[in-house]
């Protein structure tokens, strides 16, 4: 070995991946894998290189890409290596190739006629590495090259190989499913290969197909059903067995496609009841892929028509999940829920604590399954309830995505089901608050909207007294550091128009907050732009009501500054602020009204009120307006001005410079109309804009005009000279986010920690329970639990407060919890978790000596465990056993297609230490039954692969880096 | 259908990357990157599922599997039944298992092809394809007898067949 290293590769990629493994920063490992590209690359072009060699200067070629490193100069050889003639050099090549490239590379023509020779080649060896490649490097327009020998392989001797050409033509299904349409019939007739992993294979592509359109395959339902049966009562040989389990991912399959095929189609559905219910009945719930065909049944029974007894079936394993220790288990339990809910709404009643608990766990996962759970089953009663969870939820994390998306599910709940608008209100305010930059900015112009209009009903009083509170809990938000734009805009839109209505602020208080939310946040065009305009409103409705404007020194400088701003938006509104102040009472009410955001406007589009000047203009000789038809091939726009520059009708270069314009000369009519568009705020920005900019040049007066053009050149002079707003706008955002993620850590930590105790102290005394938790549950469910008070002994007489309901139930849920927990505090591993062995547990087991006895010690102490035990869990485990016994006798007296011979001794012991396995108590000291026979010898030679990787120190930090310690001692 | 398999170490370096779709390297790294900032922070004795959806776009699932110095990993989608991921993922390391004895992450990152010549007989074209591990065992170990057969000159192959014959 020496050299070699031993694990059949050369010294050389020995010491590169030591050397990465070593590495102690990412720039040092960039810097090995790099050398390592040079190497290669000088290396692989060299002629004559050995076969072995090129295999591997391959795999280290894969090895270099998996790190993120660009190995494009390899692909060609790995190409070649597809054309070798011996099968793992051509492997290696294909799976080089299968890695390396997309279906559309360049390089691909170069693979596909080797696939086709490939694919008619005698080894099926070759054959299933030309399969494996079809899958990945084939595309649409490659298909019909190789589809008639796919077609071929369907009917190939060996298993293996038509299961593979099934999935292959599956994968062309998928990319392109006009190219395959025609021989879709071979998919139904594999379902009838006499080779049930093949019948399994087709199962793929017909979930595919009648995902895309059930109604083709309704004949099936009868033939999926009793395939189903067949599985089910372990028809199929021993050798389809999955820990105990025929067939299960056949199963599963199966159920899927019933589900597809029973979705509102009653007649089909009850082909189905039947088997469905056989296997809920029978449902092995203790082991992780018995949970898994169970949930799968679930999945089914509320997707096909529903039926009153399956449901009921569902329920129960429903509870059985939540009732569960094992996080997945409860996971899938509140999917579950959440897809039977829909049918019978009742369901979660019983389950509410169960539910409370989910949401309280520390596992994110299933956290927000449970949000989703409650989503489903909002009403206008919990409401409140779920919103609040959910935005503290919201608060709590720091994944962008989500948060989006839990940002939205909460304004679509609020909008639905809001009891009040003050409520509404305070919920938007919070979600705005800490998720503002995720929202769509519809929901805030909704919000705007709501306040301005009410909810629709008549009562003045409601109005006014929702929106001093909109402006109040504004005030007090306002004094948050770091608030998101969207939300500051809400604020300078209803402080603007209300902030001053109820007469309990005044006009300098709340101009003073408007004024500094615009200096806090003078990067944020936008929220000064609204700030402005607010400042604006709230002048122009102390004018109006005679009061007398006393303009704050920081307002001064904040208009001062705008009106120099190099934006012209925001000058534009600067000068209307500083005209409106110029006005007398009367234009100001003409021109900003008080509370007439929600008015409608009339828009003349006609401006009819230019008639008597246009009329005018052309009595003194002005050309007439001539249509943009009409003047196809002119650039100019049609501006209502354009009689100014009628010498821009002839075509050609302009020399000269343009006239000073004239300023437009005020009509009689009023602007009121167009005046109020100012308040319009669901009006896009830039719509926004042009409208106000008409307003200015045609709603105020002629001095106005003429002086904008002076001072607009000042501008720009400013902004040549002294470049003061040219930081980036986008600071803000990503630094809101950090003191958030600071309180999520602490909080989550802190969480666990109640939690354990929380879930300790209630296991110890059972008879308190958390009322908070009773009251959230109440809230959330309504309180009523009736099916859980008929399960409990103790409180049979009906009581008499609905508040006391909810403590009757978890009363008689805690003792069942309870009673299986206390037994065996100490450790409890979940059930699924049967390879892994971290638990404390393996080192009590002995060192092996003999195999055999090995495995009886593990069944002895399983079985001790086993009498400590109590509970639920043990009570139904002889009774497996006993149902499992049956089946077998009955398969032989039945002729399956297993051996008998090696039958009942050998099976029996699997079975009792899978039985052990099940129970949980020493889940980590059992891998498998065969493996004690394999590894109790080979103890010394795992000791020194242990010491030689610790040798190697690929994972220099890790204490032990072999998998299976577990029979080492 | 199954998106991606994932082999990593706890420290996040990969030592396995299957996608079944084609996805540039780039987007690999991230996803590698992103499931392992997921999977580190995950407390323990919490369920093995993680939405995927803000990695691996719409329906995007992940089961994975924490055992010893490993994260196994697999992405799915709707297709695929959460608890037989969890499954499949225990087929795939029972057959490293029976392959290597003992496999740790060593076997792993050596036996590169191997891998990938086991997890192929398992999951092709992103479908199951086979879930006893004895006869994915078979199947390599068919292939394996041709490996032994032509390097059988200057090395020797950590194959099944050669512990098998101790």
């Amino acid at each position: 070995m020496g050299s070699q290293g031993g694990f059949g590769q050369s010294k050389e990629f020995l010491d590169l991946i030591k050397s990465i493994g070593e590495a102690r920063s990412k720039a040092e490992e960039d810097r090995i894998v790099i050398r390592e590209i040079e190497t290669l690359k000088r290396r692989i072009s060299e002629p004559d290189i050995p076969k072995r060699k090129m295999k591997e200067y391959i795999i280290r070629l894969l090895y270099v890409e998996m790190l993120g490193h660009d190995a494009s100069f390899g692909y060609i050889h790995a190409v070649k290596m597809t054309h070798d003639d011996n099968l793992l050099s051509k492997r290696t090549g294909y799976l080089a190739v299968t890695l390396f490239l997309n279906d559309d590379h360049d390089l691909i023509i170069l693979i596909v006629n080797t696939i086709q020779k490939d694919l008619k080649s005698d080894n099926y060896l070759v054959v299933c590495a030309a399969l494996n490649a079809v899958c990945r490097l084939i595309n649409e327009e490659t298909i019909p090259a190789v589809l008639p020998l796919i077609v071929e392989l369907l009917s190939h001797g060996k298993e293996a190989v038509r299961k593979k050409a099934v999935m292959a033509l599956h994968s062309f299904y998928r990319k392109s499913p006009s190219s395959v349409s025609h021989l879709v019939s071979n998919f139904r007739k594999r379902l009838c290969d006499n080779d049930p992993g093949v019948m399994g294979a087709t199962l793929c592509p017909l979930f595919d197909l009648i995902n895309d359109d059930p109604n083709p395959y309704k004949d099936l339902v009868v033939s999926f059903v009793s395939i189903l049966k067949q599985v089910a009562e372990h028809r199929l040989p021993k050798s389809y067995d999955y820990h105990q389990m025929p067939a299960p991912f056949v199963q599963i399959k199966l159920l899927k496609i019933l589900a597809l095929l029973g979705s509102g189609d009653k007649p089909s559905s009850e082909h189905m009841y039947t088997v469905i219910g056989d296997i809920i009945r029978k449902g092995d719930s203790s082991s992780n892929i018995g949970n898994a065909i169970l949930y799968e049944s679930i999945r089914t029974v509320s997707s096909i028509h529903s039926n009153a007894k399956l449901l009921e079936a569902a329920a129960d394993v429903i509870a059985k999940f939540l009732k569960s220790d094992s996080h997945n288990l409860k996971y899938m339990g509140i999917d579950a829920l959440g897809r039977l809910i829909k049918l019978s709404p009742l369901i979660a009643e019983q389950h509410q604590l169960a539910v409370i608990d989910c949401l309280e766990d520390p596992d994110d996962t299933l956290k927000r399954k449970t949000f989703e759970l409650l989503y489903k089953m909002t009403k206008s009663s919990n409401v409140e309830v779920i919103v609040d969870r959910m935005i503290e939820y919201m608060i709590s994390i720091s994944d962008d995505h989500y948060k989006t998306y839990i940002a939205s599910r909460c304004v679509e709940l609020a909008e639905q089901f809001a009891p009040s608008n003050h409520w509404f209100i305070q919920t938007m305010n919070k979600v705005f608050e800490h998720a503002g930059d995720l929202v769509n900015i519809k929901v805030a112009h909704n919000l705007m909207r709501l306040i301005a209009e009410g909810f629709g009903e008549d009562d003045d009083a409601a109005y006014s007294q929702l929106r001093s509170s909109a402006v109040e809990s504004y005030l007090r938000i306002i004094g948050e550091p770091k608030l998101p734009s969207v939300f500051l805009q809400v604020i300078c839109w209803v402080l603007g128009e209300y902030g001053t209505a109820d007469g309990k602020h005044s006009a300098s208080y709340i101009t003073g907050k408007l004024c500094d939310m615009a200096e806090a946040y003078s990067n944020d065009e936008i929220v000064k732009a609204y700030a402005i305009t607010a400042l604006t409103k709230i002048y122009a409705f102390e004018i109006a009501a005679g009061r007398k404007v006393d303009m704050l020194s920081e307002c001064q400088s904040l208009v001062e500054e705008l009106l120099a701003s190099h934006s012209t938006d925001l000058q534009q509104r600067a000068y209307e602020l500083q005209a409106v102040i110029g006005l007398d009472a009367r234009a100001v009410e003409a021109i900003l009204p008080h509370d007439a955001s929600c008015e409608d406007i009339e828009v003349d589009k006609n401006l009819s009120f230019l008639n008597g000047y246009i009329q005018q203009s052309i009595e003194s000789g002005a050309m007439p307006y001539i249509s943009e038809n009409e003047r196809s091939g002119m650039v100019n726009t049609s501006n209502f001005r354009s009689h100014d520059q009628q010498e821009s009708g002839q075509h050609g270069l302009r020399f000269e410079a343009y006239e000073v314009p004239k300023a437009p000369v005020p009509s009689k009519v009023t602007p009121v109309s167009l005046s109020s568009t100012t308040d319009l705020v669901p009006v896009p920005e830039s719509l926004y804009a042009r409208e106000t900019q008409q307003i200015s040049s045609v709603g105020l007066a002629s001095d106005t005009g003429s002086s904008e053009l002076k001072l607009r050149l000042d501008g720009v002079q400013k902004k040549w000279g002294k470049p003061t707003y040219s930081s980036p706008a986008s600071s803000s955002n990503s630094t809101s986010q950090n003191p958030v993620n600071g309180v999520t850590k602490v909080d989550v930590a802190t969480t666990i920690n109640s939690k354990a105790r929380d879930s300790y102290d209630s296991r110890k005394q059972q008879n308190e329970i958390d009322p908070e938790k009773q009251k959230l549950a109440a809230s959330l469910f309504g309180g009523s639990t009736k099916t859980e008070r008929r399960t409990s002994t103790s409180s049979k007489g009906p009581k008499a407060s609905a508040a006391d309901r909810p403590q009757d139930s978890k009363a008689a849920s805690v003792p069942n919890k309870a009673s299986g927990e206390k037994t065996n505090q100490v450790q409890q591993p979940p059930p699924q978790d049967l390879l892994d062995l971290g638990e404390p547990t393996v080192t009590a087991a002995p060192p092996a000596v003999d195999p055999f006895m090995q495995l009886e010690g593990l069944l002895d102490s399983s079985n001790s465990s086993a009498v400590t035990n109590s509970g639920g869990a043990v009570a139904n485990a002889p009774d497996i056993m006993g149902l499992y016994r049956g089946t077998t006798s009955s398969e032989q007296s039945g002729g399956g297609g297993y051996n008998p011979a090696s039958g009942d001794n050998l099976n029996l012991l699997s079975e009792l230490s899978n039985a052990a396995a099940v129970r949980g108590t020493t889940g980590a000291t059992i891998v498998s039954p065969l493996s004690p026979s394999v590894k109790g010898a080979n103890a010394k030679d795992s000791l020194e692969k242990d010491a030689k990787v610790r040798q190697m120190g690929v994972t220099p930090t890790s204490q032990n880096p072999n998998l299976f310690r577990d029979l080492l001692g | 259908m199954i998106r991606a398999v994932l082999v990593m170490n706890t420290q996040g370096k990969p030592r396995l990357a299957k996608f079944y779709e084609f996805l540039p390297v780039e987007k690999q790294q991230e996803i590698i990157r992103n499931v392992f900032a997921v999977l580190c922070s995950r407390p323990e004795h919490v369920s093995n599922f993680v939405d995927a959806e803000s990695f691996f776009g719409p329906d995007a699932r992940l089961v994975y599997k924490h055992l010893a110095t490993l994260y196994f990993v697999f992405i799915f989608d709707g297709s695929e039944n959460e608890l037989a991921m969890l499954d499949l993922i225990q087929v795939f390391v029972e057959t490293l298992d029976k392959c290597f004895r003992n496999v740790c992450e060593l076997d792993v990152v050596f036996n590169y092809s191997k891998m990938h010549t086991i997890l192929d007989e398992i999951i092709f074209g992103g479908q199951v394809l086979e879930t006893s591990s004895t006869e994915v065992m078979k199947a390599v170990e068919e292939i394996s007898k041709l490996d032994a057969a032509s390097s059988a000159i200057n090395l020797v192959p950590k194959s099944v067949s050669s512990w098998r014959s101790r």
